[in-house]
């Protein structure tokens, strides 16, 4: 702020409570003392038959006043308010955010520090850090993966195991730190509505889903020659990628015809945000963990 | 009704068809913007009724069909109304200003009109209580001004040598809202119903608080003040209680009020200074705000009597005792500390309903009970059984409002806060909707235990207006006699 405005402030603040002050102490005394003539307690107007007592300011009311404007005289010496005058507390917003958050860094770094080196497979043995880590995901990631992991229509299940980049401590670290860009082509212009119907047909029949054999079978070939590019041959996809495995009856936008069409027709796009600039190192390594954990627990079931 | 007659010579002949148009209006509209309130809390409650017809009735479309259904074609027209008529008779002259007076009832009811279209269709500039787009801010500039001339107009031509406190109210209410509408809707057009703000970013968001909280401060408070000063004398046939808490209230409260709408943000990119500032003339608001708390419920001294047989007089005590309560809180949460808790929770929705509920609209229709039978020559209200009902039903319900958005909010404010022993937060946001859940319900019960009493009111206006000149006198006296056994 320039030496023009900051004065501006200043002066217009000023300027108002010197006024507002005189204001009140100018109408402390009434015009005319009650006491010295008892009769004469109006002040003599007469609008609509209203009238008006001319009653002296309540003591308390005047006393509340005084105390708010002694509250600001010293909060804007202390504080910043008055233009660029900083205050004598030196106190600005950020300087007391930054004190807090060294205060819980280093109250909390002795928790958070020690995950900074162990091992993912480690800390998803550790219950105390599976709890902080759910707490987390809990804040964090379960606007869009549901509040037990189990996902939502364009959302993946995170407890089934069935991984689009893979369910290695690493490749989770990675997807959390760098997110991931999902992209399934659109594939109606290239081969066709024809063509979109039968690989829908073929696509069902790999997951052993009622189907039409004759256009599976049609389906099949248009298969062999573009989508096993990324999903395989088998049709087992490919992490690399992120192409989905089409044969485990796991599904990300529905398995109905309709939408199994919808989804070669037009493709679809779909991203996990990077949560590097978001979520310190400390938590991401306990989230990756327990999401780690939340895959394990089914093959210990199984 | 007690109605003083005019001790300063004959009485002009005033001009009460507009005030009658206006008022007809307040109940109207009233009764719209509370029904479409009460909608909005039940989706809150049970959010499957935002699918009534999406996408029209989405919450986010209906919310601001609400709040300016609530504050500008109500809270509006009852300030037309009862502005018009204080300053005829407290001026004891008749309504100056040729056309421009019906352009004023008739622009404001299109400008309404516009809106409860415009607004459902998803037409908004996104400034909060300023979403109207700009042919509709262009036309409400003109009907201001329309507005602003009729009144001081009539203020010049004045019969009485001084101008009445009521009537300072109403003036600063209408300068200010002019300056303050124009400035924030400052804005480029892109198409017919699209444009875009002046200003970006920060300054943006200051100027949409300076005028979001003055919108407050002078449309809300100013100007309902205006409505005090007139009514609750005339009801209760008192004196005023003090002329010199009068000058030092009026000038405190419009001179600070201006510099309040900071608080709105609190720990944002606002620079420190202007928070600070924002905080501290907040906290000064206080004793103003009180001024006139205490001088409408002074006024009383000697008639408090008449509380025990006459609601309407209830309806104007109890709006000033709300009055008193939410300008105390409001003060306390512009505090940082205070408002690091109740920042972005229900407290704030409470705070503004304790206001606009208890204040706002029970002084409103403390006033319409006054005014109806004065404007329509009837000895008194159709029912006051039923306007007894209604202050019941009023009182209950903003009270059911409050307390529920009161346990909502400190709810949702320390479940946002709450770490535990490792530096996790213990609650996860869906956790701190799922305990709103119950309060939800209660402000959707005191919400329509409100809408009630307003279809109440609407009923009683009904047969007052449409009941016999004659008839209405001859039950007056049954009931005079009646009581005289």
């Amino acid at each position: 702020m320039s030496t023009f405005w900051s004065l501006w402030v200043i002066v217009l603040t000023l300027a108002n409570l010197a006024l507002i002050t005189w204001v009140l102490f100018a109408n402390r005394k009434v015009a005319v003392d009650d006491q010295a003539e008892p009769e004469n307690n109006t002040t003599g107007h007469v609008y609509d038959g209203i009238e008006e007592y001319d009653n002296p300011l309540p003591r308390w009311w005047f006393m509340l006043f005084v105390a708010t404007l002694l509250f600001t005289a010293a909060y804007l010496a202390v504080y910043p308010g008055l233009g660029n005058f900083k205050g004598f507390g030196d106190w600005t917003s950020v300087g007391a955010l930054e004190k807090q958050q060294e205060k819980a860094q280093a109250k909390f770094s002795e928790n958070f520090g020690q995950y900074l080196e162990m091992p993912i497979e480690q800390i998803a043995e550790d219950r105390e850090a599976l709890k902080m880590g759910a707490r987390i995901f809990a804040n964090n990631c379960a606007v869009c993966h549901g509040a037990d992991g189990g996902g939502n229509f364009g959302f993946p299940n995170l407890t089934d195991n069935a991984w689009l980049y893979g369910g290695t401590p690493e490749k989770i670290l990675e997807t959390l730190n760098n997110g991931r860009q999902g992209m399934m082509p659109p594939q109606g212009p290239v081969i066709g509505e024809e063509g979109v119907k039968n690989v829908a047909e073929y696509v069902l029949s790999l997951n052993g889903l009622e189907h039409n054999a004759e256009m599976a079978a049609e389906g099949q070939k248009v298969f062999g020659t573009v989508c096993m590019a990324c999903h395989g041959a088998d049709g087992k996809g490919n992490q690399a990628l992120g192409a989905p495995n089409l044969t485990d009856n796991i599904w990300l936008y529905g398995s109905s015809r309709e939408q199994i069409q919808h989804t070669i027709r037009g493709g679809r796009q779909n991203v996990m945000p990077a949560q590097d600039d978001k979520l310190r190192e400390d938590k991401i390594r306990l989230v990756a963990a327990y999401v780690y954990s939340l895959s394990r627990q089914e093959d210990e079931q199984q | 009704m007690t109605t003083t007659v005019a001790k300063t010579g004959p009485v002009p002949d005033y001009d009460y068809n507009i005030v009658r148009q206006f008022t007809i209006m307040s109940v109207v509209w009233g009764i719209v913007g509370m029904a479409v309130g009460v909608l909005i809390a039940a989706q809150l409650a049970w959010p499957a009724l935002n699918d009534i017809w999406q996408p029209f009735t989405h919450f986010g479309r209906l919310r601001p069909l609400h709040t300016n259904a609530v504050i500008f074609a109500f809270g509006g027209s009852v300030l037309f109304a009862t502005s018009y008529f204080v300053v005829q008779r407290t001026c004891q002259v008749r309504l100056w200003g040729g056309w421009l007076i019906p352009f004023t009832f008739w622009g404001w009811q299109v400008i309404i009109v516009g809106a409860a279209i415009t607004l459902p269709l998803g037409y908004t500039s996104a400034k909060e209580y300023a979403e109207l787009e700009w042919p509709l801010d262009i036309l409400i500039a003109l009907v201001w001004v329309a507005y602003a001339i009729v009144f001081f107009g009539t203020i010049a031509k004045r019969r009485t040598s001084h101008i009445y406190v009521a009537n300072w109210f109403f003036g600063a209410y209408i300068i200010t809202i002019a300056v303050l509408h124009i400035v924030n809707n400052l804005e480029v057009p892109v198409s017919a119903w699209k444009s875009y703000s002046m200003f970006s970013g920060t300054k943006d968001a200051m100027i949409q608080w300076w005028y979001g909280h003055n919108a407050v401060g002078f449309f809300l408070t100013a100007a309902f003040l205006g409505i005090m000063y007139y009514f609750v004398p005339k009801q209760a046939g008192r004196p005023v209680y003090s002329y010199q808490l009068s000058i030092v209230h009026f000038w405190a409260l419009i001179s600070i009020y201006v510099w309040a709408g900071g608080h709105h943000l609190h720990y944002s990119a606002l620079p420190d200074w202007t928070q600070s500032l924002a905080m501290v003339m907040s906290v000064i608001l206080l004793a103003p705000s009180w001024g006139g708390m205490i001088n409408g419920i002074m006024t009383l001294s000697g008639a408090w009597h008449k509380l025990r047989t006459d609601p309407t007089l209830r309806f104007l005590v109890v709006s000033l005792s709300f009055y008193g309560m939410s300008t105390f809180e409001g003060p306390m949460m512009s505090i940082k500390t205070v408002n690091a808790l109740s920042h972005n929770t229900d407290w704030t929705v409470g705070h503004v309903h304790s206001g606009a509920l208890g204040w706002v609209a029970m002084i409103s229709i403390g006033a319409l009970y006054h005014l109806v039978p004065v404007l329509w020559k009837r000895k008194e209200m159709y029912s006051v059984k039923l306007i007894n009902a209604h202050f019941w039903l009023a009182t209950v319900g903003t009270v059911l409002y409050i307390a529920a958005m009161w346990v909502n909010g400190i709810t949702q404010g320390l479940m946002w806060r709450a770490f535990n022993a490792d530096g996790t937060l213990t609650y996860s946001f869906v956790e701190s909707v799922i305990a709103s859940h119950p309060g939800y319900v209660v402000r959707w019960i005191g919400g329509a235990l409100f809408l009630i009493g307003m279809l109440l009111m609407a009923y009683n206006v009904f047969r007052t207006i449409t009941e016999d000149a004659e008839e209405s006198a001859e039950r007056g006296e049954d009931k005079a006699a009646a009581q005289a056994v």
